[in-house]
């Protein structure tokens, strides 16, 4: 392992929600580390928690004790300016229904530099460009958003996320609604990306197969532990075995697949 | 190519508002011709003294006026939504007029059971202004904490026509217990009008309609980022609290005091931002705002134009007119579900 700074780092992280009737704790003892230049995925069953942790660790909802630091800042801790020029969000929700461009869409996200106006200046126009360019994207940029496919809309919404010009980049369910042709061409790109610009990229997914082949590293979130760690270390130590809480659900690390029996 | 669309479009709205502008002052029960407006408007003298008299006392006047009442009630509609991310939404369908109204019912109507040196401010441009603006405000923020809670657009809809409800029977009661010449004053008012103003409420209405205006400017890009959705906004460094005060208030002041000074005027805020985005096919704030400002002006002149027709020799209330024009504008956006869905 090369020894690279990271760029968010949680220690004895706890989450979970404060409620009237108590503290409900999904996950504690949390240590991540996420690297530049990394592509991290982030797997576990559905309602384990793993809307919870992004939602920690983006500054939305408070850790219920331990800290979050953000490029050697506590996360809490940024106005929502800076927090925006250290980090971009590709979110699963649908957009309200616009007029937007694909450009424009774009354009968007240079919102944390542009002035009162939101004037782009040459530096924008740069970034967006850049972004184009490193998404293959330059076809599109005249259309209107609701007039491309879901899969072109994923890879547009990850162009402006790149245009926001953050070292880091938080994808939630990227490839969910995608046929197998376009997750795999997201994650792709997800991976294209995490090498050519250094950034960091952490998506939440339950495509896990494609995510052991193509993530540098992978958080698994289960009722007992989440655990970080390259795929082939977590194959081996058999953590994908218990991510679901079903014995009939066998992993084969041999084909790297879910195996049914 | 589509800079070059969005110039001329906004080359053949600056000609049509000049034209609507001359066209209202030249029409009215006394017919003007275009070139004796031109004439009086640029300083000179027209064939007759009357017309001069007429001109600058009373067309004039109210074309201004109804240019700065389409303007206002336009921008808030846009802003609101954008805000609630609604397409029916505006100051008239989501009750900030009822609300208004209620303000300018307690003071018309109310002014008797306050002491003699309030009554007077309060029965003053000034303190209907202020009641206006409060009853916009209050039914503003009601609406807001509600659709915090409620995040279907339809529902908040429904909220607004309940506060509208609401208040007018509150209005009902107010009239209830008032005398015939309290009465007939709210009435009047109720109608809607925007002519008989003098240039010193024209003065208050323009710095009013300016205020909102500059601060509605300052709610431009962060409109933008809304239209990807609040999450999506905030991700990006948007103040959403501050973004929503901003809009709260230029809208309560938009709508308050117009209505304060011309009555609650129905769908132009609502139909206006829908006709700029129909012809400039963006979602771009900064074109829209302009565009709806123009937008705004120019069909305000021409809806004061049809309410007093050359020929006929009364005028019709504006209120009626507009939503003439409005209501089939609403059923149509119903009907196209696309853009509501």
């Amino acid at each position: 392992m090369d020894l690279q700074q990271p760029i968010l780092e949680t220690t004895n992280l706890h989450i979970g929600y404060t409620t009237k009737r108590g503290v409900q704790t999904i996950a504690s003892n949390l240590n991540l580390s996420l690297a530049s230049g990394r592509l991290i995925s982030l797997v576990g069953a559905n309602g384990i928690g793993k809307s919870t942790l992004l939602r920690t660790l983006t500054g939305i909802q408070r850790p219920l004790e331990g800290t979050v630091l953000l490029s050697n800042k506590i996360v809490s801790q940024y106005d929502a300016l800076a927090l925006a020029q250290n980090l971009s969000l590709v979110l699963t929700e649908k957009l309200p229904p616009s007029n937007l461009t694909v450009f424009e869409l774009i354009a968007l996200g240079r919102q944390p530099y542009t002035n009162w106006l939101g004037r782009l200046s040459e530096e924008d126009h740069l970034k967006i460009n850049e972004a184009i360019a490193l998404t293959q994207i330059g076809h599109l940029v005249d259309q209107k958003h609701y007039e491309i496919s879901d899969g072109q809309l994923q890879i547009v919404l990850i162009a402006r996320a790149l245009a926001q010009d953050t070292p880091l980049i938080i994808l939630d369910e990227p490839t969910t609604h995608l046929d197998l042709f376009h997750k795999v061409s997201v994650f792709k790109l997800l991976k294209k990306l995490s090498q050519e610009t250094g950034k960091c990229i952490l998506f939440s997914t339950h495509d896990i197969e494609l995510a052991i082949q193509l993530s540098d590293e992978m958080i698994v979130m289960t009722k007992e532990k989440v655990v970080q760690d390259q795929p082939c270390n977590l194959i081996s130590q058999g953590v994908f075995d218990t991510l679901f809480n079903d014995t009939s659900i066998r992993f084969d690390g041999t084909k790297g697949t879910f195996i049914i029996t | 190519m589509l800079k070059n669309r969005t110039t001329l479009f906004f080359g053949l709205l600056t000609l049509a508002l000049l034209l609507a502008f001359l066209l209202n002052i030249s029409f009215g029960q006394v017919a003007i011709p275009l070139k004796d407006v031109f004439k009086s408007l640029l300083g000179g003298s027209t064939d007759k003294a009357t017309w001069d008299y007429i001109i600058l006392n009373f067309r004039l006047p109210k074309a201004i006026t109804a240019g700065l009442i389409g303007i206002g009630l336009s921008i808030s509609g846009l802003l609101m939504q954008t805000l609630f991310r609604n397409p029916l939404a505006g100051p008239y369908v989501l009750g900030l007029s009822s609300g208004s109204s209620l303000g300018v019912a307690f003071v018309l109507l109310g002014a008797g059971i306050v002491p003699a040196f309030l009554s007077q401010f309060l029965l003053s441009s000034y303190g209907i202004i202020l009641a206006s603006c409060l009853g916009s405000l209050l039914v503003l923020l009601l609406i807001l904490v509600v659709s915090q809670r409620l995040r279907d657009t339809m529902t908040i809809l429904i909220v607004g026509l309940m506060f509208s409800s609401f208040t007018s029977a509150l209005v009902t009661v107010f009239t209830y217990f008032s005398t015939a010449e309290q009465l007939q004053k709210y009435t009047f008012w109720s109608m809607g009008s925007i002519g008989n103003l003098p240039w010193n409420h024209i003065g208050i209405l323009a710095v009013c309609i300016g205020i909102g205006l500059g601060i509605s400017l300052l709610t431009l890009k962060p409109l933008d980022a809304l239209l990807l959705g609040e999450h999506y906004a905030k991700s990006m460094g948007l103040n959403l609290k501050k973004t929503r005060y901003l809009i709260i208030f230029s809208t309560s002041i938009l709508a308050g005091s117009i209505t304060a000074f011309a009555g609650p005027i129905a769908f132009i805020g609502l139909a206006i931002p829908h006709l700029a985005i129909l012809l400039f096919q963006t979602s771009n704030h900064k074109i829209l705002f302009f565009a709806t400002v123009m937008l705004g002006a120019i069909i305000m002149l021409i809806c004061d134009l049809v309410s007093q027709m050359p020929g006929m020799d009364f005028t019709l209330p504006i209120n009626a007119i507009t939503s003439i024009v409005g209501a089939p504008v609403v059923i149509w956006l119903i009907v196209q579900k696309k853009s509501i869905r």
